[in-house]
């Protein structure tokens, strides 16, 4: 089975162009580089999400200047620049 | 912002959406909440755009005609007075005003801690589920799945099907628990399930009973679990591992007003009338059932809002499917292993990094958190609680506002407010 | 089993304290807590060590009990977090910075250090505050602590040198030499101390003690907004007034990056729930002061109940009708400042030792007596 035919949106993680289908959600974009990565723990190691569905609040990152924004719940979109920190 | 209406149903889920389309069609006026962008909840992520799954595709679609308004982005954060309630939609708040209202909050994944759980690349199995229908790629990618029960295969579908490489399934169950289990569930005509369970068993994906992660290792992330496989100890090198045990209903809100909670689940009567008059509770809120309780509910509350008469086959299938219920919690009561895998060092709350060895001494919840800092970070106990009732027998404690983190001024009430009762 | 020396009632940070203070003069010692140690009104309160000069009394024992606090320092665990962030007086107009200088009188002459703030200093210091004030009051030694843990450090200690702990089970009633508890256990103690906060009516009716009801509210971890913990000059006058409810703004750097704000004061309210209007009333005070707070994020909001008495002061001594039991409570909003100062008082007259302030403004003969005395301004 084919995706469906979808457009694309082009965002930036951590200054990284990345192109991915719409509908795509910025948790799940965070996973098109080298691993899963959305924040960092209180002494510095990398965290990426866990639920999926808002609740753990793993996956926060900032979101077009918007700090700790649940990732996994933000589609993503044209334009949009992502910052972990992690 | 502020809004008012008959009826608010938050949870865009399959029973809230049922509740708020019986209700919408009634000509009620009817506001749907949920924090996602788009109705469907967990199970019907992502189906509004894709419209590959029927059921959904109807239920949506008469949502869609139903004249129910849907606000996503939503979180609903406090609710400070009867009939009000406060959201937080992105960088804006709003203020609800409703008559009647329905919680249709769903359940989130059980997780157990063990060494590594909190390496990137882990997640629970219905969240990288969820993750690669939002669009986590994943094929190529080497997938191991621990957990119990028909999610486990459901997820292993869809990774399946979006070109993961499902290494191994791991169901904590017994086998004689599992197999008795999955004969009892064919004979629940209409299981979304049963479907899954083909899927995965007909792509040949490895899957053993008595199986479960004992650590996930790797450097930055994920890169090889260890499993416990019928009493063996087995490595694989993996991309991304999957690991929940069972879900747990999201009882906070549903606490913050003061319903009644009792055995995990919202106490309601025959209407689904919680013990906060003109609250009703639907779905997991009444135990974990699935989509097909969560219909039923959603079905019923919706024509108890209509003042429409409840037609007695839908008491009737509610019945039947909390008896499926009830064998579905049995299937997934995490087995006493699962309570020994975190270390000394293993963090078991999440946002304030609490390892296990912090808790020697805590008696319960509350000198957990007060002591040693468990659950009182960004999630408020919602991962860590659920592992602590697990591993220590600890019940969950009152919700304080605000039911979730949110801006100060998302806190603030819609003026003038209310009268106090000291002045 | 054997008497002990004494046994004390309420694990509180008073309790605690005092359970401490004895065990270390060599005493046995028995800590009955009817919950967890230091998870009551102590696990509610905002841990500001802070010298207050409502009225003499108040001052000698707090800023006394503040520089305990500070010998005590070094030797507390990172957990309990005390911070030396020192206190800012935050004057909003010019009246107020006119009781600035009676303050500065006031803790000089205690010998407690004090620095007057114009307004640049002030801005320079906490540029997050709302432009308009016209200056503070610095008191650099008062300081914050997390009040559970240190209430817990202190029983820990006492059990460290054999002072039992006896949590869970509370105490049902307090008769001449036995503490008789909930589960009908009986425990033999040559002193009874009540130091059950808000509760000690319970064991010893006709204490003046009735709860003043506070909010309190918490950030998410962040970057550090405000460096002193902050009051505001008004919060004197709101926080004597003893009828109807009323906030003032009160703002703490917690180590955690965290923000705590306050706060709110109900006479007489003795529930626990958040109370929507209240919590507006604070937090829309905390924004005259803060006018970025709307957009920080909370986390959790509570509320704790104050021990108060009518003059604000503990009740720190015997009963003076029933010279067996000892009472320490009664510290309304100041009993996390005042918990060291309280615990060495009441150990004192116990071993009868003196004091290094005097102590009778304190004892509580001054509501308890056959023959009461005229209380200064009740
Ligand atoms: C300095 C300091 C820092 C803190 N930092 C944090 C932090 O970073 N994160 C965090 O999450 N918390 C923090 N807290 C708050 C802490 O978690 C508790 O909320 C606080 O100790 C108050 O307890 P509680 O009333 O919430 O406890 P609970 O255990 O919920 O309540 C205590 C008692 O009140 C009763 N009660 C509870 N809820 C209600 C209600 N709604 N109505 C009536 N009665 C009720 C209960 O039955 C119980 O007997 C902090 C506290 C302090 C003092
Ligand atoms: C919102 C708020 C903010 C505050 N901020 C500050 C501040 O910044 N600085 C400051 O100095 N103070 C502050 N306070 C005041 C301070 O918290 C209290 O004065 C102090 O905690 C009182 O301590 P306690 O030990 O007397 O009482 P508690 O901590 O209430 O201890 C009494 C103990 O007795 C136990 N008990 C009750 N009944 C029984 C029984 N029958 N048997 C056995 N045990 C029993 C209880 O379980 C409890 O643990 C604040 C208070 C509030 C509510
Ligand atoms: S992944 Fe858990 S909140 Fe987003």
């Amino acid at each position: 089975m084919s995706a469906p035919k979808s457009e694309v949106v082009t965002l930036r993680i951590n200054g990284r162009v990345v192109t991915v289908p719409e509908g795509t959600s910025v948790a799940a974009a965070l996973g098109t580089g080298d691993a899963l990565v959305s924040r960092a723990d209180l002494s510095g190691r990398p965290r990426g999400p866990l639920c999926g569905m808002g609740v753990c609040f793993e996956c926060r990152a900032t979101v077009d200047g918007v700090p700790e924004v649940l990732t996994c719940l933000v589609p993503c979109r044209e334009g949009q620049e992502v910052v972990t920190d992690a | 912002m502020r809004e008012a209406c008959d009826l608010v149903v938050v949870g865009a889920g399959p029973g809230g959406l049922a509740a708020a389309c019986h209700a919408a069609e009634a000509g009620l006026s009817v506001l749907v909440l949920d924090p996602q962008s788009q109705p469907g909840g967990q199970v019907w992520r992502g189906e509004a755009r894709k419209r590959e799954n029927r059921l959904a595709r109807r239920w949506l679609d008469r949502f869609a005609a139903s004249g129910a308004r849907f606000r996503p982005g939503a979180r609903v954060v406090a609710a400070p007075e009867p009939g009000l309630l406060l959201v937080e939609e992105g960088t804006s708040s709003l203020a609800v005003r409703y008559g009647r209202a329905v919680l249709a909050t769903g359940a989130r994944e059980r997780f157990l801690p063990f060494p590594g759980w909190t390496l990137p690349g882990v997640l629970g199995v219905s969240g990288l589920q969820v993750l690669v229908k939002d669009g986590l790629p994943v094929r190529g990618k080497r997938v191991v799945l621990a957990g119990t029960g028909p999610l486990l295969l459901a997820a292993a579908a869809t990774l399946h099907r979006h070109g993961a490489e499902v290494l191994f399934i791991a169901e904590q169950a017994p086998a004689a628990r599992h197999w008795g289990f999955a004969l009892q569930l064919w004979r629940h005509p209409g299981k979304l399930l049963q479907g899954a369970a083909l899927a995965a068993s007909l792509v040949g994906i490895p899957t053993a009973t008595d199986a479960w992660v004992v650590a996930a290792e790797g450097e930055a992330r994920v890169e090889r679990v260890r499993l416990s496989v019928r009493g063996h100890e087995e490595t694989l090198p993996c991309d991304y591992l999957g690991a929940a045990y069972g879900l747990v209903p999201n009882l906070e809100l549903a606490k913050l007003l003061g319903c009644e909670v009792a055995s995990g689940a919202v106490v309601v009567d025959e209407r689904l009338e919680t013990r906060v008059k003109g609250v009703h509770a639907v779905g997991e809120l009444l135990g974990i059932g699935g989509v097909d309780q969560a219909l039923v509910t959603g079905e019923l509350v919706g024509h108890v809002a209509a003042g429409k008469p409840v037609p007695t086959g839908l008491e009737r299938s509610w019945r039947a499917v909390r008896t499926f219920a009830d064998q579905l919690a049995r299937h997934d009561a995490p087995r006493e292993e699962l309570r020994r895998l975190a270390t000394p060092e293993t963090l078991v709350c999440r946002c304030e990094d609490v390892p296990l060895q912090a808790l020697d001494g805590c008696r319960d919840l509350r000198e957990a958190r007060l002591y040693a800092r468990l659950g009182m970070g960004a999630c408020q106990g919602r991962t860590c609680g659920a592992a602590a009732e697990v591993l220590f027998g600890w019940t969950g404690e009152d919700v304080r506002p605000p039911c979730l983190p949110a801006r100060i001024g998302s806190l603030r009430l819609p003026s003038p407010p209310p009268h106090t009762r000291a002045s | 089993m054997s008497a002990v020396d004494c046994a004390i009632v309420g694990g509180g940070i008073v309790g605690a304290a005092l359970a401490d203070a004895l065990s270390e003069a060599g005493m046995s010692v028995a800590l009955v807590e009817a919950r967890s140690i230091g998870t009551g009104t102590t696990a509610c309160g905002m841990g500001h060590l802070v010298a207050m000069d409502d009225n003499a009394a108040e001052l000698a024992l707090t800023s006394w009990s503040v520089s305990l606090w500070r010998a005590l320092a070094e030797g507390l665990p990172r957990a309990v977090e005390y911070d030396a962030c020192g206190t800012l007086w935050l004057a909003a107009d010019a009246e107020e910075m006119a009781a600035v200088d009676s303050k500065v009188s006031n803790y000089r002459a205690a010998g407690v250090r004090v620095e007057v703030l114009d307004a640049a200093a002030l801005y320079e210091a906490e540029p997050a505050l709302a432009p308009g004030l016209v200056g503070a009051l610095r008191v650099p030694g008062d300081a914050v602590v997390y009040p559970p843990l240190a209430a817990r450090t202190f029983a820990l200690r006492a059990q460290a040198r054999g002072a039992r702990l006896m949590t869970g089970t509370p105490a049902q009633a307090l008769r001449p030499g036995e503490v008789v508890l909930a589960n009908g256990d009986v425990l033999a103690a040559r002193h009874i101390v009540l130091a059950a906060g808000v509760a000690s009516p319970s064991l010893c009716p006709g204490l003046p003690i009735t709860p003043r009801k506070g909010h309190l509210l918490i950030t998410r971890r962040g970057a550090p907004v405000v460096k002193h913990q902050l009051v505001e000059l008004g919060y004197v006058k709101s926080a004597h007034g003893t009828e109807g409810a009323s906030v003032a703004f009160n703002a703490q750097p917690r180590v955690t990056g965290q923000l705590l704000l306050g706060s709110s004061r109900q006479p007489g309210v003795g529930t626990r729930e958040v109370e929507a209007a209240i919590l507006e009333r604070m937090l829309r005070r905390a924004a005259d002061f803060l006018p970025g707070l709307d957009g920080m994020q909370a986390l959790r909001a509570w509320t704790g109940l104050r021990p108060a008495t009518p003059d604000g002061l503990p009740l720190l001594g015997p009963h003076p009708e029933q010279p067996w039991l000892w009472l320490a409570c009664g510290h309304e909003g100041l009993g996390i400042t005042t918990a060291t100062g309280s615990a060495r008082l009441v150990a004192d007259q116990l071993l009868g030792r003196s004091s290094a302030i005097d102590a009778r403004p304190y004892l509580p003969e001054r509501f308890l007596g056959r023959t009461p005395r005229q209380v200064a301004h009740a």
